[in-house]
C-alpha cells in the first residue's frame, strides 16, 4: 500500500481534531519525551557522579594513578598500573581466542550450515550471552581452573616448549591471566558472532554468485568476495566484544587471582580495574582510597565509551553503505 | 600456478575449520550446563527453597531469602526500566530522525555498553552514600538503569516494523495521535515488545556487580526496600569464593536455580515471538 501524502493527513486531522485529543496528544508527547530524556540524564548523572568522586584522587595523584604499580592503602599510594595492564591483557587474550572462533561460527551459520542445524547452533551460541557472569565465575573456579592447571598449562609450557618464552614461564597456579582470558573469550564470543553473522547475511547474493561464476572455490568466494564486503562490520563486532570484556567484573574477579603485579607470564595471577573496584570498594578505608577507586572506575568508563563508540560507528557504516 | 585440485583441498579444509569452530563454540555452553546439572542437582532439595542460610559448619540450609530478594530486585528494576524504556522507545519510533532522537539513540547505546560495575558505583554515590546504608532500592535502581537502554532499543525496533498504513488508517478514522500510538501501533508490536522486556529481565536477573555496593546482600530475611537485601547472584559469589565444601555445594545449587530462572524467562521470550532471543541486543 502506498503511503498517503502527509499533507492530506494533516488536513484531515485538522478537520477531525477535537479539543480533548489535542490535549491528549500534548500529554502523550510530553510523557514519552520525558522517558526519552531519562536516557541522556542517566548517562550524564553517571558520568558526573563518577568523575566528581574521582576528582580528588586525580588532583592529588595525577598521572601516577595509571603509571605507578604501588597500591598501598595504608601509605596513601594508589597506582593502578597492574590493574590497567591486567584489563588490557586479559581482554587481548580473550579476543585472540574468541575472534577466530566467532568468525568461524558466523561463516558456518551464514554459508555452510545445513538448514536444520542453523537454528539450534545459532541459538546455543546466543545463549552464551544469557548466562550470568557469576555462573561463569563459579564454573571457572571449579572446572576451568583445575583443567588449565592440570592439563593445559603444563601442555603449553612443557610439551610445546612455550615455557622458553616469557609468556608461559613459571609455576602454574591456576588462577591466572590465562584463566581470565579464556572465560572472557567464552563471554565475548556470542557478541562477536552475532554481529558478524548479521553483517555476513547482509552481503548480497550477487556478490557470492559473481565470485563462483568466475570459478572461485567456496572458500575463495568467502575470502575474496564476502569477507571484504563485511569487514568493517565484523571489526565492529570484535570491538563490541572487546567492550564487554574490558568491563566484565565478576567472572574475572573469581578466576584471575587478584594479585596487583605486572607479569609477562599468562600463567601468573593478575588483577583488573573492574575486579580492583569489586574487591576494595565496600572496604574503602579513607576518602582518598575511595576516590582512587572512583578514578579507576572513571578510566574504565572512558575506555569502554571509546571502544563502544568506535564499534557502533563501524557497524553503522556497514548498515549505511548497504542502504545506498 | 596452483592446481584446481589443491584449491579445492584448501577450500574443503577451511570449510571443515568452520564446522570445527561451530563445535568448539557450542561446547562451553554444553559443558557449563552439564556441570551445573551434575553438581547443582545433587545439592538441590526442597529445603533449599524454604530455608535460610546456615552458618559455616552446619549442614543444610537454603537460600530462601536470596531467591525472594532476587525477585524483589527484579520487581523494582522492572517497575523502573519497563515504563521508561517503552516510553522512550515510543518517542524514538515517532521522532525518527530529529537530532534529539539520534542523540538519545546514541546515548542508550553508551549506557548499554557501560560496565555494570560503573553503574554500581554511581548508584552507590547517589543512593547509598547520602543515606549512609545499603538498600534494596539502590540495587533495584541500578538494575533498572541497565534495563532502560535494552528495552528502549527493542521497543523502537519492534514499533518500526509496524506498517505505516496501519497508523494512517487509524489517523484517517479520526483517532487522535496518542490513541493511534497506544492502541494501534503499540498493540500490534506488543509481542515483540514483550520479548524485548523479557530478554532485558533475563539479562539483569543474574547481574552481580551492580549489587555489590547497593543491595549488598543480607544473611537474614528482609523484603524491605530500605534495607540491604539478599540476592541469588551475590550469595553464589560469596559461597563460591569461600573455603568450605558445604558452601561450594550451595553455590552450585544456587547457580542451577539462577540459570533456571534466566533460561525460563529467555525461553518465554523466544515463544512470545519466534524471532530472535537472548541475543546480544545492539
Amino acid at each position: 500500500m502506498t503511503a498517503l501524502p502527509a499533507h492530506w493527513l494533516d488536513k484531515d486531522r485538522r478537520r477531525l481534531r477535537v479539543r480533548e485529543s489535542a490535549i491528549g496528544d500534548r500529554i502523550y508527547e510530553l510523557l514519552t519525551a520525558v522517558c526519552a530524556l531519562v536516557v541522556p540524564a542517566l548517562v550524564v548523572a553517571i558520568a558526573v557522579a563518577v568523575f566528581a568522586a574521582a576528582w580528588p584522587a586525580f588532583a592529588k595523584l595525577g598521572l601516577s594513578i595509571v603509571t605507578s604499580s604501588d597500591w598501598d592503602v595504608a601509605g596513601g599510594h594508589f597506582g593502578a598500573a597492574p590493574a590497567l595492564f591486567g584489563t588490557l591483557v586479559s581482554s587481548a587474550v580473550a579476543l585472540v581466542i574468541a575472534t577466530p572462533l566467532a568468525i568461524g561460527v558466523a561463516i558456518f551459520l551464514s554459508e555452510f550450515s545445513p538448514a536444520w542445524l542453523r537454528q539450534p547452533v545459532g541459538f546455543l551460541v546466543d545463549l552464551l550471552a544469557a548466562i550470568p557472569s557469576v555462573v561463569y565465575g563459579l564454573w571457572g573456579i571449579f572446572v576451568l581452573i583445575p583443567l588449565l592447571r592440570e592439563h593445559v598449562m603444563p601442555f603449553l609450557r612443557d610439551t610445546l616448549h612455550l615455557g622458553s618464552t616469557p609468556f608461559f614461564r613459571g609455576p602454574a597456579y591456576g588462577p591466572s591471566m590465562l584463566a581470565a582470558g579464556v572465560i572472557l573469550a567464552i563471554m565475548a564470543l556470542p557478541y562477536i558472532s552475532a554481529v558478524s553473522r548479521e553483517v555476513l547475511m547482509a552481503v548480497p547474493r550477487s556478490q557470492r554468485e559473481a565470485a563462483l561464476a568466475l570459478g572461485a572455490t567456496r572458500w575463495e568466494m568467502i575470502r575474496d568476495a564476502v569477507i571484504p564486503y563485511a569487514r568493517s562490520g565484523i571489526i565492529g563486532g570484535i570491538m563490541l566484544g572487546l567492550g564487554r570484556a574490558l568491563g566484565e567484573t565478576m567472572a574475572v574477579t573469581m578466576v584471575i587471582g587478584n594479585r596487583p603485579e605486572i607479569s609477562a607470564s599468562l600463567l601468573a595471577p593478575g588483577y583488573t580495574m573492574a575486579s580492583l573496584i569489586a574487591n576494595e570498594f565496600s572496604e574503602a578505608t579513607n576518602d582518598l582510597h575511595l576516590s582512587a577507586l572512583m578514578a579507576v572506575g572513571a578510566i574504565l568508563f572512558i575506555v569502554t565509551l571509546i571502544v563502544n563508540a568506535v564499534a557502533r560507528w563501524l557497524v553503522w557504516s556497514v548498515g549505511r553503505s548497504r542502504a545506498k | 600456478m596452483r592446481t584446481a585440485r589443491s584449491r579445492h583441498l584448501v577450500s574443503g579444509a577451511m570449510i571443515g575449520l568452520t564446522y570445527l569452530a561451530a563445535v568448539l563454540a557450542t561446547l562451553p555452553l554444553l559443558l557449563i550446563l552439564a556441570h551445573l546439572l551434575a553438581k547443582g542437582a545433587s545439592s538441590l532439595s526442597f529445603a533449599f527453597f524454604t530455608h535460610m542460610p546456615k552458618p559455616v559448619g552446619e549442614p543444610g540450609g537454603g537460600m530462601a531469602n536470596a531467591i525472594v530478594g532476587t525477585l524483589v530486585l527484579i520487581g523494582i528494576a522492572s517497575a523502573i526500566g519497563l515504563p521508561i524504556g517503552i516510553g522512550a522507545g515510543l518517542y524514538l519510533a515517532e521522532k525518527k530522525s530529529s537530532p534529539f532522537a539520534s542523540s538519545v539513540r546514541f546515548l542508550s547505546d553508551v549506557l548499554n555498553g557501560l560496565p555494570s560495575i560503573v553503574i554500581g558505583i554511581s548508584a552507590w554515590e547517589f543512593l547509598v552514600r547520602p543515606v549512609g546504608h545499603f538498600s534494596a532500592l539502590a540495587g533495584g535502581v541500578a538494575l533498572g538503569s541497565m534495563m532502560i537502554p535494552l528495552v528502549t532499543r527493542t521497543t523502537e525496533e519492534m514499533l518500526l516494523v509496524v506498517p505505516t498504513s496501519l497508523r494512517e488508517a487509524a489517523l484517517a478514522l479520526g483517532y487522535p495521535r496518542w490513541r493511534t500510538s497506544l492502541s494501534v501501533v503499540l498493540r500490534t508490536a506488543l509481542a515483540g515488545i514483550v520479548t524485548g522486556a523479557l530478554v532485558a529481565v533475563a539479562r539483569i536477573a543474574g547481574e552481580t556487580a551492580p549489587l555489590l555496593f547497593t543491595a549488598f546482600g543480607n544473611q537474614f530475611w528482609s523484603t524491605s526496600v530500605r534495607e540491604p537485601i539478599a540476592a541469588l547472584p551475590l550469595q553464589i559469589f560469596t559461597y563460591a569464593i569461600s573455603a568450605y565444601d558445604e558452601w561450594h555445594r550451595q553455590a552450585w545449587a544456587g547457580a542451577l536455580v539462577l540459570i533456571s530462572i534466566v533460561l525460563v524467562i529467555s525461553l518465554a521470550a523466544r515463544f512470545a515471538t519466534r524471532s530472535r532471543f537472548g541475543a546480544p541486543v545492539d
